[in-house]
């Protein structure tokens, strides 16, 4: 088994979890370390964007805001089409030590196939042509109606 | 219906067809131009017609192509691109630099540390 579905790091950090936590929830924050610029509405359910000076971004959906302990979002996985269903999530665990902070971060998703897209993938093996000119008539019908 | 495939097996077909030249040739030959017949691959890449039919059934075996009829009853060979993002999720895992990404954030929390006021001209130093 070779195909890593999760990535999960933890680093302890000089500084209260306050702090960490405003780095990773902000768009101060994010946009320095991680991207070059940020935007977050920092909800469940919020939309979180990050760009850098070479023109990526990334988008994200926040999924957990418990301050200051967890932080979750996901996001698209790296050279999928926008619009790919597939993305991973992301967790941000913080844990007070002394005068520090012990951040795990839990990268998962990896290794997912959804089925739909395993239907499209690898049951279309014969009737591909097939199934895109009626994807054309389909379109060229709904536009028409 | 076909069972599952698994997923790591569908990656490895693709990592397994990249690493042949030819294969590889065939691969960025259909991604470049579109689909193609075995003549039309034979003309263009420095590969026997021979070889190229054999590399083509494996890679219709596999899954990372797809006959179809073309202009003439000739068979022509598309790419398939959904074995490729199951190919891509892997390398994006591998690709996916959390150490560094946590250096950068100990190295931003420092710097925030250092701009307090106190500290104002060793950040200006740094």
């Amino acid at each position: 088994m070779g195909f890593p579905d999760r990535i999960e790091r933890t680093v302890e950090i000089a500084h209260p979890p306050a702090r960490v936590w405003a780095a990773l929830t902000t768009a101060e924050g994010l946009g320095t370390w991680f991207g070059d610029a940020a935007t977050i509405e920092l909800r469940p359910g919020g939309a979180a964007q990050m760009t850098w000076t070479s023109g990526e971004k990334a988008s994200m959906r926040i999924e957990r805001v418990e301050e200051p302990t967890v932080f979750g979002f996901t996001w698209g996985i790296n050279g999928l089409p926008d619009d790919d269903p597939r993305r991973t999530y992301v967790e941000f665990t913080l844990a007070p030590t002394g005068s520090g902070t012990r951040l795990t971060v839990i990268e998962s998703g990896f290794a997912q196939l959804p089925e739909d897209s395993y239907r499209k993938a690898f049951d279309g093996n014969t009737d591909g042509w097939a199934s895109e000119l009626g994807e054309l008539v389909e379109y060229l019908d709904a536009n028409a109606a | 219906m076909p069972t599952r495939p698994d997923i790591e097996a569908v990656a490895e077909e693709v990592f397994t067809a990249l690493a042949d030249p030819s294969r590889r040739g065939i691969l960025a030959a259909l991604a470049a131009t579109g689909p193609a017949t075995s003549t039309d691959l034979a003309t263009r890449l420095p590969i026997t017609r021979q070889a190229i039919a054999k590399h083509l059934a494996l890679l219709a075996e596999a899954g990372l192509v797809a006959a179809e009829p073309g202009e003439r009853r000739r068979v022509r060979y598309r790419l398939r691109s959904a074995p490729m993002q199951v190919a891509q999720q892997f390398l994006a895992a591998l690709a996916r630099d959390w150490d560094r990404q946590l250096d950068a954030l100990q190295h931003h929390l420092n710097a925030v540390v250092a701009a307090q006021p106190t500290r104002r001209t060793e950040r200006n130093r740094s």
